[in-house]
């Protein structure tokens, strides 16, 4: 048993005090086992102390996706945070200035708060969430027995239906917070859940709709907070990447947002230079090529001059930070064979085409559990015989 | 006041499936669930599903190891149903996008559970019940022009006119603590199982019998309350499951001293034995102190290769890493039996109508009785389904025949004022409502649980009834009407009371051992005088038990050994 202390952002929307008529903070303290965790935690608080203190929470075991909540400001689930860690992260968070010695437990953002740590889903997530179509649309009527599809893609699309729509990922997003009609990181993840399904006969169609969407898959800054966020590895930033490679290798689908050509822009302005450049990698969004630079498009200069005043608040607010970066030409190279090492590495993850996987490659990624999903020795008949 | 042809009251597998084959049927549905129905307890549902659909297999040998898995006090009539229409209701599942795994020719494949002559349990990772259930919630979506959801909307009462026949449901708006009553024709109860009243449980916080308190309220018949299965798997102290799908994988379970202690027990099935018989095994282990300090004993998942570990038992693997702090892949994971399945509940038919007419049950709220004694694993997301599936369409058929009934008006007023009675109720020295849970969970785990013996039950029946009354004054600290789950933890509480005791009477009357009753007073089986239900059903406001025959078609009960 250790004592700890719950910093709480509570909202108590019926409140008759002054001081809680907005959004305020309560500490409360606990005694727990430190492997017990903060759901624990603030239901000893809701059981002992105070009635009011409203949390959703049903299964206590990452299993329904009810208690997303913020701790220390990482979304998370409330359920699967231990007490200990929690107050470790606490400490380390005080020391060097970045938050509270005690564990602090917020509502989930980029959502409206209903009650304590209660948000609404509805109106944020769910709503969202039905704009990806998110059932199986088969190509015609269903066979007589199964489907038979490869093994391996039902594997494959294992890890976005570990999805527990818990929406600490869309708590976390940072595209969100910028554009509050960003599909978001589940909705995403739903997404891939069909296109990787054999089954699903509106591959193309779907596909066409992630990428023409003004707020759809290409609003995605590959930020990384959705992956740290996850709690059943579900991974969203890379279900998201792997729809952008079907939509724009695969099915060669040239979205109107550009989001295909400013990603492939990216992509060989690395390779080419081994940092950005980004005098090129604006022209390159736009009006990719030889062909786009002679010719461009009139779209392509409108995207340009649209373009600008983004240029223009990067160089202001610093992020954009050497000027003569802007002028063709001028960027730097990397030193000595940098730059050929930059090369392997394409051509390694262009031929092993790596996904990332957790139900392929295992936690670890250890070497006995490799890139193929190949059936172990048949269970079924060793234990029909036992 | 909402009204609609067939109401649903829970959104967990059965309700869902209920609630789309009425709409097939061309009947407007509403479902209603506590929760957002994506977070009903179905999703944890780990192993996976039972059919008999390999061509090797037969609908008669999953009926057999379901029936000699029930300690031969399952209906077979109702496993007939369960069993036939399994490998149907399989291929609809797979048809409408669940991700069932696939063997090397692309075709279903299966892993073995406790209690199967064969390997038919059907399966996606180790979340199949999640992976069911998000099938079924991506329909209803695609329904919504037929069907309504009330999402996060609690049932305090059924509403049963003069005739006694079920109308409707008064049900709370949890966003801002409005009620409702709502009409219906057919009323379908899928609201899951009680194991909340023993702790620890692998059930979820929602799982507080509602449906079968409110049913029992109602005049419904309860029936095989006293029969509760104990997981051999779960995690000392916490509850948390590890699926049966580990046993299933080949993992082995140790004693302290590493002996492989089954052997003693079911030597032809070993891990794979019915779970009563693996519960008692580990329980007499412990007790007789051939377990480990904390009261456990081991599972060794070690032995199951590690690539298999990580693609099919991955959810276990971040149990016990997140839970336990143990790396399964590489250890022994300490384990005992714990609380964890329903196997009672309200008295149906094989198309899951009660005693109260226009009133169904499915799911684990329901007794078929395709269980009896004892739920062979992956067997119950079966029965959802199944007997989900029948209650939508019976419902459907029924509403079409019916009109709406007549609701008297004082259902909605009483009900309200019975929640605004407690939610004005002052802190007058009154326990809360989080000690009389605790006490009720500890007593039903330390003397209904896996051994039982007069003495035992007499006390926990005892202690119940003192509870309920406690029950009447506690006081709630949150009078307001936004998400106040204050006063539906204390209707919570109410509604637990009432099962325990149906439960304990159930068990006290049971004087024979069967299926997950084990009496150490009345060690044996005894065919002759027990091959019986036990209901219980309110009359004149005190519970009264009685007995109904159980149907027996082909399989004459025999010794169950494994
Ligand atoms: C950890 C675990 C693992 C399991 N693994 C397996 C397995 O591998 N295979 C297998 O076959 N079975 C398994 N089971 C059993 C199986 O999961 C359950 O028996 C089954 O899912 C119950 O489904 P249900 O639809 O009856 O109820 P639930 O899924 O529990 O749904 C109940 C619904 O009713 C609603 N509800 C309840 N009360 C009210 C109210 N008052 N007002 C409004 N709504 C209400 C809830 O919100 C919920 O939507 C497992 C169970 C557990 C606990
Ligand atoms: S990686 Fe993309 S989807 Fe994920 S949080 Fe960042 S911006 Fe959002
Ligand atoms: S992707 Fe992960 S974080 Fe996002 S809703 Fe699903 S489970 Fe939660
Ligand atoms: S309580 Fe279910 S995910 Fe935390």
């Amino acid at each position: 048993m250790s004592a700890y202390t719950l910093k709480v952002r509570r909202y108590q929307p019926e409140s008759e005090e002054d001081d809680k008529r907005g959004a305020y903070w309560e500490k409360f303290d606990v005694e727990l086992d430190p492997t017990l965790s903060v759901l624990d935690g603030l239901l000893q608080a809701k059981n002992d102390a105070d009635g009011t203190l409203a949390v959703r929470c049903s299964c206590r075991a990452a299993i329904c996706g009810s208690c997303g909540v913020k701790i220390n400001g990482q979304s998370t689930l409330a359920c699967k945070t231990q007490l200990g860690e929690a107050a470790e992260e606490a400490a380390r968070k005080a020391r060097t200035g970045d938050g509270d010695a005690e564990i602090t437990v917020e509502p989930m953002g980029n959502m409206p708060v209903i009650k304590d740590l209660v948000t609404d889903m509805e109106s944020t997530h769910w709503k969202k969430f039905r704009r990806v179509t998110p059932w199986l649309l088969p190509a015609g009527p269903p066979p007589e027995r199964e489907y038979i599809v490869p093994a391996e893609s039902m594997v494959d699309v294992t890890q976005s239906v570990a999805c527990i729509q818990c929406g600490a990922c869309v708590s976390s997003c940072l595209s969100m917070e910028a554009d509050p009609e960003f599909v978001g990181p589940a909705a995403l993840a739903k997404a891939y859940r069909f296109v990787g399904d054999p089954r699903d006969g509106q591959t193309t169609e779907r596909l066409f709709d992630l990428a023409n969407d003004p707020h759809g898959m290409y609003d995605c800054t590959h930020c990384f907070s959705c992956i740290d966020a996850c709690p059943k590895d579900v991974a969203p930033m890379n279900q998201i990447m792997r729809l952008r490679r079907l939509a724009g290798d695969d099915h060669g689908i040239r979205d109107v947002n550009n989001g295909h050509s400013h990603e492939m822009a990216f992509v060989k302005n690395i390779r080419k230079k081994g940092t950005l450049d980004e005098s090129l990698l604006f022209q390159e969004s736009y009006a990719p090529g030889v062909k786009g630079k002679l010719l461009p498009r009139v779209s392509a200069i409108r995207g340009l001059l649209d373009s600008i005043p983004t240029a223009i608040r990067g160089i202001r607010t610093g992020k954009m930070r050497s000027i003569p970066k802007l002028i063709p030409g001028v960027h730097h190279k990397l030193p000595g064979d940098a730059q050929d090492h930059v090369k392997h590495i394409y051509e390694r993850a262009e031929e092993s085409k790596i996904q990332l996987n957790l139900y392929i490659i295992g936690e670890g990624g250890e070497e006995d559990a490799s890139a193929e999903a190949t059936e172990p020795e048949s269970v079924e008949e060793e234990s029909a015989t036992a | 006041m909402p009204e609609h042809d067939v109401l649903v009251i829970g959104a967990g597998l059965a309700g869902q499936r209920a609630a789309l084959a009425a709409a097939e049927k061309g009947v407007s549905v509403g479902i209603i669930s506590k929760v957002h129905p994506v977070r009903s307890h179905s999703n944890a549902a780990q192993g996976g599903i039972n059919a008999a659909l390999d061509v090797d297999d037969s609908w008669e040998s999953h009926a057999f190891d379901t029936i000699k898995g029930s300690d031969y006090l399952g209906d077979q009539d109702a496993i007939e149903v369960m069993c036939r229409e399994a490998p149907d209701e399989l291929l609809h599942l797979e048809h409408i996008g669940v991700t069932f795994h696939r063997n090397e020719k692309g075709e279903l494949g299966t892993r073995a559970f406790g209690g199967a002559s064969k390997a038919r349990t059907y399966y996606v990772a180790d979340i199949t019940g999640q992976a069911i259930m998000h099938v079924l919630y991506e329909q209803l979506m695609k329904y919504a022009d037929q069907i309504d959801r009330y999402e996060e909307w609690f049932t305090t009462d059924l509403a049963i006119d003069d005739e006694g026949r079920c109308v409707g449901a008064v049900t709370r708006n949890i966003k801002d603590g409005s009620t409702e009553m709502f009409k219906a024709k057919s009323v379908v109860l899928a609201s899951g199982g009680n194991g909340q009243i023993w702790q620890p449980t692998t059930n979820a916080l929602i799982c507080t019998g509602d449906g079968i308190a409110m049913a029992y309220r109602a005049g419904a018949t309860l029936m095989d309350m006293e029969m509760i299965q104990y997981h051999p798997t779960t995690l000392a102290g916490k509850g948390f499951l590890i699926t049966e799908g580990a046993r299933g994988e080949g993992a082995h379970l140790l004693n302290a001293k590493g002996e492989r202690f089954m052997e003693k027990y079911a030597p032809n099935k070993m891990e794979l034995a019915s779970r009563d018989v693996v519960s008692r095994a580990e329980q007499t282990e412990i007790n007789e102190g051939r377990g480990f300090p904390d009261g456990t004993v081991a599972l060794d998942v070690t032995v199951v290769p590690r690539k298999r570990i990580h693609e099919a038992l991955r959810e276990i693997v971040l149990v016990g890493r997140d839970f336990a702090g143990v790396d399964i892949t590489r250890e022994p994971i300490h384990i005992k039996p714990g609380n964890h399945y329903t196997m009672g509940g309200v008295k149906t038919d094989i198309w899951g109508r009660t005693d109260v007419p226009g009133l169904y049950a499915a799911g684990e709220v329901a007794c078929v009785s395709v269980h009896g004694g004892n739920r062979l694993g992956a067997n119950s997301l079966l029965d959802t389904l199944i007997f989900g599936r029948r209650c939508g369409e019976d419902g459907a058929q029924h509403a079409k025949g019916h009109g709406f009934g007549q609701v008297s008006r004082t259902v909605l007023s009483d009900s309200e004022s019975r929640v605004d009675e407690i939610i004005a109720r002052q802190h007058e020295g009154g326990r809360r409502v989080s000690e009389i849970k605790a006490e009720l969970g500890k007593t039903m785990d330390e003397k209904v649980a896996v051994f039982r013996d007069e003495e035992g039950i007499q006390s926990a029946l005892d202690t119940v009834r003192r509870l309920k009354e406690e029950a009447k004054s506690v006081a709630i600290d949150d009078r307001g009407t936004i998400f106040n789950q204050d006063v539906l933890g204390a209707i919570e509480l109410q509604n637990m009371l009432e099962n325990a005791e149906a439960c304990c009477m159930s068990a006290l009357e049971r004087k024979e051992s069967r299926g997950a009753q084990y009496r150490t007073d009345y060690p044996e089986r005894n065919d002759e005088e027990w091959l019986k239900h036990i209901d219980v059903s309110l009359n004149g406001g005190g519970p009264e038990i009685s007995y109904s025959p159980v149907t027996i078609t082909d399989w004459q009960p025999q010794e169950r050994t494994y």
